[in-house]
């Protein structure tokens, strides 16, 4: 009999991902039986009790670099344990990379980047953005256990209730036996803030920042007024002054913060595919026609290089 | 070697897309197709191994209808060497899973030892396909790299792994690798290609020829299923601010902070 919903929490060395409190959340709220957390390569996670774990459970190893072999003999020992109706994850690189592997491995269903999840009956059904959000989907999973990744920010961050959870180790052996890859090497992020994918804010500039040097002096600074991660668009990024790292659309990352700030930013179709979903959208662009208007929540028809210093100090002296 | 990449033709980047007035689909009557991008990005990495010599021949495997075939002949006219086309109408309603073991089969029968695909198609935008195909042939993968190199029997892969980190993964042939932007820039097809690729043979190879259980494959075989297609929600209309730039700066940030509540 499979039962509960299983829900993978990401850390950084033990300090747990916003993903991973959104997701325990989403999961007690769906009713369909007992919230078990997995941890991975970490032997804690009490504090996720405060979410809505019931339980924790862990598995020893070393997953600090992501190694689809390892990753997936992990979640797979954990579903063989525990038998979940549901398996839950963030749609982060690794979930990505190793739960497609995992749903060939058992012949599982998976649904990727739903951005909402219901209880119907005895099911959970997920809703997902296709063809870059032109289009919603409901996205129905008949094996069991059923896995979906979820796009992160997609329901809010709840506040701890400060309840703590039983940890408990699986017991599981991983690594060895199951070494596809190895990882030689880590380059590491050219900045400490979030990931574009997970930021709850972003900057992004256009080509019209007209160098790397404008990206620098004009993007990054404003970013980091507010603690947001920098973004650009495809043809800022193909210019050369923003790193690849950083495009947001149809071929750069899908994004979905809570504020977005498109600063010389045309709105062309591609673009939009990948920020769409952000919950407040401001635009700052010259040209009153700019089809990123349409799409905005506030709109400054200005010039960007005279709002952007101004827009920096408000914001330095609001959050102050 | 002979290097197999994993194409399928989605709607342009830039079309509109309409909901069939039942929520059953897309209305695809009037969409104009093209290669994935991301398998564009696949496919210019195997014709560049390919030209260094490392690869022999380059396959191209497209799961889909003869509606494609335009799309794999542009494959054949920028120099991928041959193509099949698999198509049954048993295949119709596959899952990624059943995309995944019909484009493993295919792979096989060609003798392919590496395996290149795009990192997502734009269409459904699953990001499954790659690693289902890894571990259905029981081969190593690496997803959304952006950089490879071959040495021999071993290959070394860049991708972007959470939080910005890059690793360089490594491993052993055969692999499949899934491509992401910045890998490469795709070629454009020549005109002596484009005449040569008009009269290639593109063979298509149904479930018996796949050696595939039918039951395997297509609606039969699906554990996912997609339905109720709905437009997305309408954003509300935005608001413009006027005035003089200090002032509309003021402005936005108190509608920030007191409106929109994301300070
Ligand atoms: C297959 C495919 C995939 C693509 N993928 C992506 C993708 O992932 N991401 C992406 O972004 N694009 C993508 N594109 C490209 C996309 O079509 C656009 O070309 C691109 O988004 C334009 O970038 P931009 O807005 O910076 O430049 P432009 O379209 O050139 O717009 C510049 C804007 O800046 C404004 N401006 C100029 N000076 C100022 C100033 N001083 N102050 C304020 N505003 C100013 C102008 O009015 C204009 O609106 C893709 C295209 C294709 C074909
Ligand atoms: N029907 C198909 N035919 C050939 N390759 C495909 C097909 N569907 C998906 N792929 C490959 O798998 C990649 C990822 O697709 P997806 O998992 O559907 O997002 C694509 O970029 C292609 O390389």
């Amino acid at each position: 009999m499979s039962n509960g919903i299983l829900v993978i929490c990401e850390h950084d060395g033990g300090v747990f991902k916003k993903t991973a409190f959104e997701l325990l959340a989403k999961a007690k709220s769906l009713g369909s039986g007992s919230v078990t957390a997995l941890v991975l390569g970490a032997d804690s996670g009490a504090e996720l009790g405060g979410y809505g774990a019931d339980k924790v459970v862990t598995v020893a190893g070393d997953f600090a670099s992501h190694l689809t072999g390892a990753y997936v003999k992990a979640v797979q020992g954990a579903i063989e344990s525990l038998s979940p109706a549901v398996v839950l994850a963030a749609a982060s690189s690794e979930a990505k990379d190793g739960l497609p592997r995992l749903a060939a491995r058992l012949g599982l269903g998976l649904g990727t980047e739903v951005t909402e999840l219901r209880a119907d009956g005895g099911a959970v059904v997920g809703r997902r953005p296709v063809y870059a959000g032109k289009a919603f989907v409901e996205v129905q999973v008949s094996s069991s256990p059923a896995l979906f990744t979820v796009r992160p920010n997609s329901f809010g961050i709840p506040t701890s209730t400060g309840a703590s959870a039983p940890v408990a180790s699986l017991g599981l052996s991983v690594g060895g036996g199951d070494a596809l890859t190895s990882v030689v090497d880590t380059e590491a992020p050219s900045s400490t803030v979030a990931d574009l994918t997970e930021a709850e804010r972003i900057v992004s500039g256009g080509r019209s920042v007209k160098s790397q040097d404008g990206f620098d002096s004009l993007i990054r600074p404003l970013a980091a007024s507010i603690g947001a991660t920098p973004g650009a668009s495809r043809a800022c990024v193909d210019a050369g002054f923003a790193p690849h790292s950083a495009q947001v659309g149809q071929t750069g990352k899908t994004v979905n913060p809570s504020l977005y700030v498109a600063m010389g930013i045309s709105g062309a179709i591609q673009h939009l595919a990948g920020m769409r979903t952000s919950k407040i959208i401001v635009a700052v662009n010259t040209d009153a026609e700019a089809p990123i208007f349409q799409h905005a929540t506030y709109g400054i028809v200005a010039d960007m290089f005279e709002v952007g210093p101004l827009l920096k100090q408000e914001l330095e002296a609001a959050l102050s | 070697m002979i290097i197999g990449v994993c194409l399928k033709q989605v709607p342009a980047s830039d079309s509109r897309i309409k909901i069939d007035g039942s929520g059953a689909g897309v209305d695809a009557s009037d969409l104009k197709m093209e290669i994935n991008p991301y398998d564009e990005f696949a496919l210019e990495e195997a014709l560049k191994l390919k030209d260094a010599k490392v690869a022999k021949k380059v396959i191209v495997l497209t799961v889909g209808g003869s509606d494609s075939e335009q799309r794999i002949r542009d494959a054949l006219a920028r120099g991928a060497d041959d193509a099949v086309r698999l198509d049954d109408a048993a295949f119709a309603g596959s899952d990624s899973l059943g995309i995944a073991r019909i484009l493993a089969a295919a792979a096989q029968k060609e003798g392919v030892g590496l395996i290149l695909a795009g990192k997502q198609a734009i269409d459904d935008d699953n990001s499954q396909v790659p690693a289902m195909v890894a571990e259905l042939l029981g081969w190593p993968q690496v997803t959304v790299v952006d950089k490879l190199e071959l040495d021999g029997g071993s290959f070394k892969a860049w991708r972007q792994s959470g939080g910005g980190v890059r690793d360089v993964v490594t491993g052993s042939l055969p692999a499949v690798i899934s491509a992401d932007k910045g890998m490469n820039t795709p070629r454009y097809a020549k005109l002596r290609g484009i005449m040569m690729a008009k009269r290639k043979k593109i063979p298509v190879y149904d479930a018996a020829a796949l050696g595939l259980d039918p039951a395997s494959v297509g609606a039969a075989g699906a554990k996912v299923t997609q339905v109720n297609w709905s437009e997305p929600p309408a954003r509300p209309p935005g608001r413009i601010l006027s005035g003089e730039v200090p002032s509309m700066v003021k402005e936005l940030v108190t509608l920030l902070r007191d409106e929109a509540k994301v300070l």
